[in-house]
């Protein structure tokens, strides 16, 4: 037979709580109700807090930021799927996940204020910092689940990235390897439609990102990314197969960005205000809300003691940062290698007699 | 006595891998065509068989992956050796190294740090093509965060490897491809290590001193050999071994003695090693200094192609003229 046609896998689309907020049974994944609460009060805390920093960033407080507004589920239902020892690699808007993993706040507010000490990775956690280049982390976390299986570790990692990222060498590159060395590694894609001013339809012409796996030879399964409980399952699954030995997942989660691509960024000028109004209504809080509300494990009162508790974190966290903004340029020299180099001493004896003459000068 | 065994290059930095591999489980080797070939120039020659296919690992065709995976291997805790090909292929990872590796340890105050050899051959004089025969060591150089080693011979590259494998930062590690095969060196068998960012005083002499590292240290040490058999003046040699850090001192007690410097390099010459090193010797030498300071580099043209490449290297002529007209200056 000249011409037949291969058997290469398709890719699966998940949704588990509608719009509406229905939940499909069948999939629906047994979570703790307290591990419910959480989730909830970490989105409200992700929610509010990107509204502090758009503000805190207006004011001439902080500097530019990445708002996530809207993207909370597809981030919150991910890494809620790892544990405390596996990895998780974001790019730069995943702050959320580290809220779950126990990051403090200030850390965050005090990097988006231009202190570069804010993503010092706290002890104990097992989290990369954000990466700004686009994609350049993809491969990072290729090296650490390679090491983790090396180590018999037993750990997974997860990384995050974007539409964007997508058509990206090292996007391609890590998943490439990824594959030909089955290493325990979910790769989540939050696409959300958007990447600065180019919509995902100039991104790629391939009708979902998640067959990109198949390239690769690793399922590709797409989800509904404002559905935190489907974002969830999917994630949860996929970190399965990996601890299992099973080699990594791809998951394209289908969300939208609802805000600014940062503070420096003007939507208006290359998207339709009507498409970001119908995905508003889609927006993924109030549906993981009145999920929460049918289930019994939020009520009105419980809604607003969270909202009070958050509200007085933020606060309590941009007092913190605020007090930890020292700006003595001293300390970059003591992290550029394990110990500095003579040039670096002397360099630094420089900085040192400028900063002596000035108060000199200042109290002079 | 130690033991000794005379080594090539490639032999020496194979005993460096096998060595320091066997030392440290964390310690694993990845690239390009290194496993089951052995490397295309077979520096990595049995350590698939003695190791394993998880610590040799042959991978697939990506420089940025290649480092890139390294990374996360150091972020964990491993100590990954990658290797590039040809340096001239290591623009394709050179984000991943000025990104990441470099910044890793400022960016999260000493949490993670990437504890990572990237070995590359580099240079000329093999007649090889174009991408196969550049210097790079500059574009890295500028680059705070990275160590840059160029060893000169057998015993140095053994040495100065097991050095860069275990320094807690990350070191680019060029090994000039002229040299591989050229020479043999009595190497011990028993563990050595050389300081990386010490040059060393190869030859001394009072009259001028000759900067110079990689395969052009050779050419510089012939010619040291040539003044003073023709003209009776002592060069002092310099081998850097380490651009960077960059041993200040050496070089300025050097040419504070002397009062005259030439520099030498492969690579082109404009923003160069050449000029980080005058810069260092006006900055620490400049009321000793007799003559201006010269650089002696390849021209400032993209690679010609090896028909012309003897032309485009600085040889020992080049050297050798510089030399003169700086003693009599």
């Amino acid at each position: 037979m000249p011409r037949k046609r291969l058997d290469v896998p398709s890719v699966e689309h998940l949704s588990v709580v509608d719009e509406e907020g229905h939940v499909d049974e069948s999939l629906e994944p047994s979570i703790p109700a307290d591990d419910l609460r959480r989730l909830y009060r970490t989105f409200l805390l992700a929610r509010r807090f990107d509204e502090r920093m758009l503000r805190l960033q207006r004011q001439g407080r902080i500097g530019t930021f990445g708002p996530i507004r809207g993207h909370e589920a597809a981030v919150l239902g991910s890494v809620f799927a790892l544990q405390r020892t596996d990895w998780m690699v974001p790019y730069y808007r995943e702050w959320p996940a580290y809220m779950w993993r126990g990051w403090p706040l200030d850390n965050l507010i005090l990097y988006y204020a231009g202190y570069a000490e804010g993503m010092r990775v706290p002890d104990g956690i097992r989290d990369l910092p954000l990466c700004i280049p686009i994609a350049s982390q993809m491969p990072h976390a290729v090296g650490l689940a390679y090491a983790s299986r090396f180590k018999g570790e037993g750990s997974v990692a997860m990384v995050y990235f974007g539409d964007g990222a997508s058509s990206h060498g090292d996007c391609q590159e890590a998943m490439n390897f990824a594959g030909v060395f089955q290493v325990p590694l979910v790769f989540f894609c939050l696409n959300n439609q958007w990447a600065i001013s180019l919509p995902r339809a100039k991104q790629s012409h391939a009708r979902t990102l998640a067959q990109k796996a198949i390239a690769y030879g690793f399922p590709g399964v797409q989800v509904d990314g404002n559905d935190l409980l489907a974002c969830y399952v999917a994630a949860r699954e996929a970190v399965d197969r990996a601890r299992r030995g099973e080699g990594p997942t791809l998951i394209e989660a289908l969300t939208y960005r609802l805000s600014l691509h940062t503070t420096a960024d003007d939507p208006t000028k290359y998207r339709d205000e009507a498409e970001v109004k119908a995905w508003e209504a889609r927006e993924p809080l109030p549906r993981f809300r009145r999920y929460l509300e049918a289930k019994g494990v939020l009520d009105a009162a419980a809604e607003a003691a969270v909202e009070a508790e958050v509200d007085a974190e933020i606060r309590a966290a941009v007092e913190r940062a605020e007090a930890r903004m020292q700006a003595s340029l001293l300390d970059g020299f003591e992290h550029v290698y394990a110990e500095p180099t003579e040039e670096l001493r002397g360099q630094r004896a420089e900085l040192e007699r400028e900063l002596a003459a000035s108060a000199e000068a200042a109290h002079g | 006595m130690t033991e000794q065994r005379k080594l090539t290059m490639v032999q020496a930095i194979n005993l460096a891998l096998m060595q320091e591999m066997e030392r440290d489980d964390d310690v694993l080797v990845l690239g390009e065509d290194i496993g089951v070939d052995g490397g295309v120039f077979r520096v990595t020659d049995g350590l698939l068989a003695k190791f394993g296919e998880q610590r040799v690992i042959d991978t697939p065709l990506a420089e940025g992956a290649i480092v890139g995976m390294a990374i996360g291997m150091a972020i964990y805790g491993l100590k990954p050796v990658p290797e590039i090909q040809f340096s001239g292929f290591s623009f394709q990872a050179f984000h991943q190294i000025e990104n990441h590796a470099a910044r890793y340890r400022a960016r999260t105050r000493g949490r993670y740090h990437i504890q990572m050899v990237v070995r590359m051959p580099y240079g000329g004089g093999v007649r090889a093509l174009e991408h196969h025969s550049e210097s790079e060591e500059a574009y890295y150089a500028h680059t705070p965060g990275l160590k840059i080693v160029i060893p000169s011979s057998p015993r140095s590259a053994r040495a100065l490897l097991v050095s860069a494998i275990r320094d807690p930062d990350t070191v680019i590690f060029f090994e000039p491809k002229a040299l591989y095969h050229a020479v043999k060196e009595e190497v011990p068998v028993a563990e050595e290590t050389w300081p990386i960012g010490k040059a060393r005083v190869v030859r001394e002499g009072r009259n001028l001193t000759l900067v110079a590292y990689g395969a052009m240290l050779h050419r510089c040490l012939e010619v040291a050999e040539r003044v003073r058999a023709e003209d009776g003046a002592e060069v002092e040699v310099v081998d850097l071994l380490s651009i960077s850090p960059m041993d200040t001192e050496t070089i300025a007690v050097s040419a504070r003695k002397t009062g005259r410097v030439v520099v030498a390099h492969e690579a082109q010459r404009s923003f160069g090693v050449g000029a980080e090193v005058i810069a260092r010797v006006v900055e620490t030498a400049f009321l000793q200094l007799s003559a201006p300071v010269r650089r002696v580099t390849a021209f400032d043209i993209v690679y010609p192609g090896f028909a012309r490449e003897r032309g485009w290297l600085p040889g020992p002529d080049r050297v050798l003229r510089a030399v003169r007209e700086t003693l009599s200056f």
